[in-house]
């Protein structure tokens, strides 16, 4: 039993808006059921006693004042755009979803 | 687009079925500066003028949580009864839509900052409603999109998408009832004063402008149907875009119409995304929801963990203010209101003004009289807010109190306050500047009167034989020869006495 199924991974290559072909969807479930089944070991050897970890550092409430600090200029914030239009950045339209 | 949907009516709807809603309310929180970076966060404006590295998802850039935020949500938690989570943490939600520029939204997912909580709603009958809510959590809110040529600005039909970051990066609060069952037929209503208490209670908290019209405050309904006596939830449809307290009434009722009539033809409403339209009141389907799972939501990396100390969190409780309704109660008391009184007081949004106005030294009655008549037709025909007119309620208690000690009379108080709006000054400049003083020197008003009773004189001698009605005539003369600037009282009280019947 795979720890994911190839059509999981054709799933989640849609969601990352990756054109993925057939035969590279199966080297990809192949080499992804490696990756994660290699990474399940680490659950063998967590106790009980170690909690879930997301943070490496043992920080917690690092809050910023709430005090305006200069940004960057319209122009400067579209310079970087492959196109701009009236101070917006034009992407192409959108299909098949409604925000 | 779809044609228009069959609708069943209204009453088989409730007769047949129980509708259960769950509301999500996002509001804009009006902190100075944006969710995790120190942008500007005001509305409108030149389009990408408030923007950063951060806030456009540029590589390399790292959020810093806004302290601010962070203190609102908590106090907005408590304000709903809610628990306030001793740990949580950020978490990414993954989409791809260019509203968001880094492809994801910075959210909160299974670990909100507050949660299970309520929040009693006063309906029109005075019942009270309690609306359980499931969670309120932190999140940014996206930029604008403006969707070019398609005919409505919609998206159906757009040739290209123009983005405007500077709302990206906005602190939101997300607000999610848990499931409202039981409302019946009530249901479009209890949404609707759901929607009412929680912008008032917002307002009063002061942490957001709740401008509905603006999307400072926005609400999503989640409506579907059960058979009734069902005890198993009906798959319901959310709909967005409801911009004003009166479309979350009717966006309610619309879809419990619709969904009638599909599930009564034996069909099956489809879980899916629907569109309100304001001009019609009607939805239409938008796009089928992605399941939670497909947002792939995991803990932010960039952002540590949350833990509010309980000193602070009960520190914060002590800021809450007087709930709104409260307030309410404690002014119909204080001021002898009737409910109508009262309602208009508040639906005129004058309840807070006529309070600092009476605080100032005016007798409710006139402070109440001027803010929900002459000040609220003002801002009527100024096109703005009551309290956003140029006006405070210290400067509205001295025109009362020129009124009361005799030096305006209630028609020249108006065009002081006119002089006031206009931006003249304080009333007593606007006074002596426009020359608006009452004629209460009575050698002056006799004088007037003489020329009067002179030029009437058929007039004078219907007075001087006994038709005292007759002197209304004579006074308004001298009204109209002093400008409006004398006491009509006073007046008539002098021509009596000029003709012998004083």
């Amino acid at each position: 039993m795979p720890a994911i199924s190839r059509d999981e991974v054709a799933h989640l290559a849609r969601l990352a808006r990756l054109a993925v072909t057939d035969e590279e969807l199966d080297v990809f479930a192949g080499q992804l059921d490696v990756i994660l089944q290699s990474v399940a070991r680490v659950g063998e050897v967590a106790a009980d006693d170690i909690p879930p970890t997301s943070h490496a550092v043992p920080l917690t409430n690092v809050f910023r004042e709430d005090v305006v600090r200069p940004g960057l200029s319209q122009q400067q914030a579209l310079s970087g755009a492959p196109e701009a239009e009236d101070g917006r950045f034009r992407v192409p339209r959108i299909l098949g979803e409604e925000q | 687009m779809t044609a228009t949907a069959e609708l069943m009516d209204y009453a088989d709807v409730v007769a047949r079925f129980d509708p259960v809603l769950g509301l999500e309310v996002h509001v804009e929180l009006s902190t100075a500066t944006k969710m995790f970076c120190g942008c500007a966060n005001v509305f409108g404006g030149e389009p990408n003028s408030r923007v950063c590295p951060t806030c456009l998802g540029l590589p390399g850039a790292l959020p810093v949580v806004n302290g601010k935020a962070v203190e609102s949500a908590i106090r907005i938690g408590l304000a709903l009864n809610c628990q306030i989570a001793e740990w949580c943490r950020f978490a990414r939600k993954n989409y791809f839509y260019p509203d968001m520029p880094k492809n994801f939204q910075t959210s909160q997912y299974d670990e909100p900052i507050a949660y299970d909580g309520y929040l009693d709603v006063v309906l029109e009958d005075g019942e009270i409603f309690r609306v359980g809510i499931e969670r309120a959590h932190m999140e940014e809110d996206t930029g604008k999109s403006l969707h070019v040529g398609g005919a409505t600005g919609r998206i159906h039909g757009a040739e290209h998408s123009l983005l405007d970051y500077n709302r990206a990066g906005v602190p939101l609060i997300e607000i999610v009832t848990k499931p409202i069952v039981g409302a019946g037929e009530r249901a479009p209503e209890v949404a609707r004063a759901y929607v009412t208490a929680l912008r008032d209670l917002l307002r009063a908290l002061d942490v957001s402008d709740v401008r509905m019209d603006q999307g400072s405050l926005r609400c999503d309904a989640n409506v579907s149907l059960m058979p009734k006596g069902a005890e198993e939830f009906g798959t319901r449809s959310e709909t967005k875009n409801v911009n004003s307290l009166r479309s979350v009434e009717r966006a309610v009722r619309y879809e419990m119409c619709r969904q009638g009539a599909v599930l009564a033809a034996g069909g099956t409403v489809v879980q899916e995304t629907r569109h309100f339209d304001e001009a019609t009141g009607s939805t239409s389907s938008g796009r089928r929801k992605e399941t939670a799972e497909d947002y792939r939501y995991f803990p932010e990396p960039d952002l540590v963990p949350i833990a509010p100390a309980r000193e602070w969190v009960e520190q914060l409780r002590t800021t809450l203010p007087e709930l709104p309704w409260e307030r309410r109660r404690r002014a119909q008391e204080e001021w002898g209101l009737s409910d109508a009184e009262l309602r208009d007081l508040v639906n005129a949004g004058a309840l807070e003004l006529v309070a600092e106005t009476v605080e100032a030294g005016a007798a409710p009655g006139e402070a109440r009289s001027w803010w929900v008549s002459y000040l609220a037709q003002q801002a009527n025909v100024r096109g703005v807010e009551l309290g956003d007119l140029e006006i405070t309620p210290a400067q509205v208690a001295r025109v009362i109190a020129l009124v009361a000690e005799g030096t305006l009379t209630n028609k020249l108080a108006r065009q002081v306050v006119d002089g006031v709006l206009d931006g003249e000054g304080e009333p007593d400049e606007v006074v002596e500047k426009r020359g608006l003083k009452v004629v209460s020197d009575d050698s002056a008003l006799l004088a007037a009167i003489d020329e009067a009773l002179a030029a009437n004189a058929d007039v004078a001698e219907k007075i001087r034989s006994g038709k005292v009605a007759a002197a209304g005539a004579i006074v308004g003369a001298v009204m109209k020869a002093t400008k409006g600037q004398a006491d009509a009282k006073r007046v008539r009280e002098l021509v009596l006495e000029r003709c012998g019947q004083g």
